[in-house]
């Protein structure tokens, strides 16, 4: 499994902090570490990146590390945040240093089988944050998704280095905000875009292979090599090692009650998309033996009776914790997100039997068209994934999260209240976006719901 | 005795419970410090336990209240004490308005609030009433005198009285914007309403409830479905407050 780690420092750098402390990160002594040389090597705006990367540590200490009785082995977690604008961007030059691409995503629908096997990085760069906004707003129209904003700002900013790290960008066709910023993005940074269909019907799954095969002969191209059949075998076997270990999180926190708070899973959810696959991987298993032992021992988060909540709806990006920190302020837990920072990214695995490439591809579109983003019609199977999930998770209400101006999700959220309303279960609608003006007004519908279930 | 402070955005409202019967009750508006203005209102109750309700209500428990509730359940309490029969209920407040829907046992089953926009709300009525120089207690009468059909078209409240303003530009008498005014705020409840699901009765709370033409307007769109006022709407969210403080059970003596 060593493979993976051949961008030396990664190991140790994280790895010995935590045997040293051995113990989660008290919040005086957290800090996002700061690398203004390795930041203006890479273009950025350091000094006003500097106090982004203050304030940030700021909410992270406020919002997660002031909550109790967390499990110890969130610390490597913890550390990944410390390192977000650090230790892992140098991992992730010193690779691009050796030939392998680096490429940001927005999507989980990019293949990211495909990169691994090519000995490329792949790096999230959803934005979740309000403060790339204005950089956004002063190109972009104001009334599309702040997620399309926040992350078209930090490029347009020069205030992440992720962005700046990238080879290029890979954008798709989800969503109109997405596809025609790509646009304009592509004037920043080289920015290719994958089609994907609307519809699942066989000519889409047609398309979609040939999309793959494009993906893949672009990502040959960037890294200098063709991928072989082995290469790729042993990429979908990471890929579905990482997720198997998210499923297993996943059905470990489902416990009634819960030995982990929903902030805690969702960091994890998110780091998700910019770690090592295989490290994170073990990690995840490591915080995943912590769980089973607090459960053994009776933990709960943040008590035996809280009112257990599942979030459905749109991805919530880095460091988008708006909602879950009000829901878990407010005494309940969050138990599960049916999100693409969530299950989306994870229920599905892919077959590792397949032996030649075109097989391997094959089941490769296969996986990823179970993928059931709002951007298809129709999209039946989302319902019932939402329903499924909420019986899963145990959960006692779902609250349906969109971001404003996210049409698909904000329609289709339509059919997930009237399944709700058919199935019997407390459900409530949130649009919001990263702005903190309207938390008062959510913060007062959530303990009402909060309320409306506990009768 | 048992004392429910509604701290809103406008103003505080204050009910005192004892014995099974409101004893009391207070509404100033709100300024600077709120917290000491609601201590100063409810010194003379002591000993009591306090429940707070409205958007201040965080703050008034860092002080002295026992509990928290959201306004949602506590106009929900408020309204079915004092009229059981009501099925939904319409909360116009200063900073936003919510639909509630309750069951036979004045629970909340289902509620919606407006989002981010005044539109919809008493400010949004206090805005207005003032571009158009009409004191607020006659804003509602002098609409409920036009019969005259005007409309307004946005939601927002910025873009409403721009609107307004050129209404005024273009010689529109005053009641008939008046109305347009009400007719605005009335849709917006009648489609969350709508939204939401109402049953046979529904109650209006909070200050707006005593602006006579929202609630007419309200009525008369409804077909078969009584619109009840209580007698004291602004101080539901409060009774409702102190009703849940009591039935927490905490002795006070
Ligand atoms: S919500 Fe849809 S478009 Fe957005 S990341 Fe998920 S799959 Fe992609
Ligand atoms: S949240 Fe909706 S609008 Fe925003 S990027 Fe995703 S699909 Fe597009």
């Amino acid at each position: 499994m060593k493979w993976l780690f051949r961008y030396g420092c990664s190991e140790e750098l994280f790895l010995k902090r935590f045997e040293e402390e051995g113990k989660i990160m008290n919040a005086e002594s957290f800090e996002i570490k700061a690398c203004p040389e390795m930041w203006k090597d890479l273009g950025m705006d350091v000094e006003r990146f500097d106090k982004m990367r203050l304030m940030l540590g700021e909410i992270y200490r406020k919002t997660y590390l002031t909550q109790k009785n967390r499990p110890v082995k969130m610390a490597y977690f913890d550390d990944m945040v410390a390192e977000i604008h650090g230790g892992r961007i140098k991992e992730i030059l010193a690779a691009k240093a050796e030939g392998h691409p680096v490429i940001g995503t927005f999507c989980v629908y990019i293949p990211e089988e495909v990169v691994l096997a090519a000995g490329g990085v792949c790096v999230g760069l959803c934005g979740g944050s309000q403060g790339s906004i204005p950089d956004a707003e002063k190109i972009l129209p104001r009334n599309i998704c702040p997620m399309v904003k926040s992350a078209f700002g930090f490029k347009a900013g020069r205030i992440c280095p992720y962005f700046q790290a990238v080879d290029f960008v890979y954008g798709e066709t989800t969503c109109d905000a997405k596809k025609k910023t790509w646009e304009i993005l592509d004037t920043m940074v080289p920015t290719y875009v994958m089609e994907i269909p609307q519809m699942k019907k066989q000519s889409d799954r047609d398309m979609w292979l040939s999309e793959v095969k494009e993906f893949k002969a672009k990502v040959e191209e960037v890294a200098g090599k063709e991928v072989t059949v082995e290469e790729l075998k042993k990429a979908v076997k990471v890929m579905n090692g990482k997720r198997r270990a998210l499923q297993r999180l996943n059905t470990l926190r489902h416990t009634k009650p819960t030995p982990i708070s929903g902030k805690d899973v969702l960091l994890v959810e998110q780091i998700a998309f910019y770690d090592e696959p295989v490290r994170f991987a073990s990690q995840v298993n490591e915080l995943c033996d912590d769980l089973e032992q607090r459960i053994a021992a009776g933990e709960a988060v943040p008590g035996k009776d809280a009112v257990r909540i599942m979030v459905a709806g749109v991805p919530m990006a880095l460091p988008n914790w708006k909602l879950h920190h009000l829901v878990e302020g407010a005494g309940a837990v969050i138990v599960n997100e049916e999100s693409c920072i969530g299950t989306r990214y994870y229920k599905d695995l892919m077959a590792e039997d397949a032996q030649d490439m075109e097989t391997i591809l094959t089941d490769l579109t296969k996986r990823y068209m179970n993928i059931d983003c709002s951007c298809f019609t129709p999209n039946d199977e989302r319902i019932d994934q939402v329903l499924k999930e909420y019986r899963e998770s145990q959960a006692d209400g779902i609250i349906h999260y969109s971001l404003q101006f996210c049409h698909t999700y904000n329609v289709e959220e339509i059919r997930i209240r009237e399944a709700c309303a058919r199935e019997g279960i407390p459900y409530m609608f949130i649009e919001s976006d990263y702005s903190p003006e309207d938390v008062g007004q959510i913060q007062t519908r959530v303990e009402a719901f909060l309320e409306q279930i506990r009768g | 005795m048992f004392v429910g402070v509604d701290l809103g955005s406008r103003a505080i409202k204050v009910a005192a419970w004892q014995g099974g019967r409101l004893v009391d009750y207070k509404v100033r508006e709100s300024g600077f410090e709120p917290h000491r203005q609601v201590e100063e209102m409810i010194q003379e109750y002591d000993p009591c336990t306090v429940m707070a309700t409205g958007y201040g209500r965080h703050l008034v428990k860092e002080y002295f209240a026992y509990e928290v509730i959201t306004e949602i359940k506590a106009h929900a309490l408020g309204i079915h004490a004092v009229l059981p029969e009501a099925t939904t209920v319409v909360d116009i407040g200063g900073q936003d308005s919510k639909v509630i829907s309750l069951n036979a046992k004045g629970q909340v089953v289902n509620f919606q609030m407006n989002d981010k926009c005044a539109a919809g709300t008493g400010r949004f009525l206090e805005i207005m009433a003032a571009s158009l120089a009409y004191p607020l207690g006659e804003f509602g009468l002098a609409a409920l005198d036009s019969d005259q059909e005007v409309q307004i078209n946005s939601m927002c409240t910025v873009f409403a009285e721009s609107e307004v303003i050129s209404m005024k530009n273009r010689g529109v008498p005053r009641q008939h914007i008046a109305r347009a005014v009400h007719a605005s705020v009335a849709d917006c409840i009648l489609s969350m309403l709508n939204r939401v699901g109402y049953g046979d009765t529904i109650a209006f709370s909070g200050g707006v409830a005593n602006n006579p033409c929202i609630v007419e307007m309200v009525r008369r769109s409804l077909d078969n479905v009584r619109v009840i006022v209580p007698e004291n709407p602004s101080i539901i969210g409060a009774l409702g407050a102190s009703l849940h403080a009591q039935s927490q059970g905490r002795a006070t003596e």
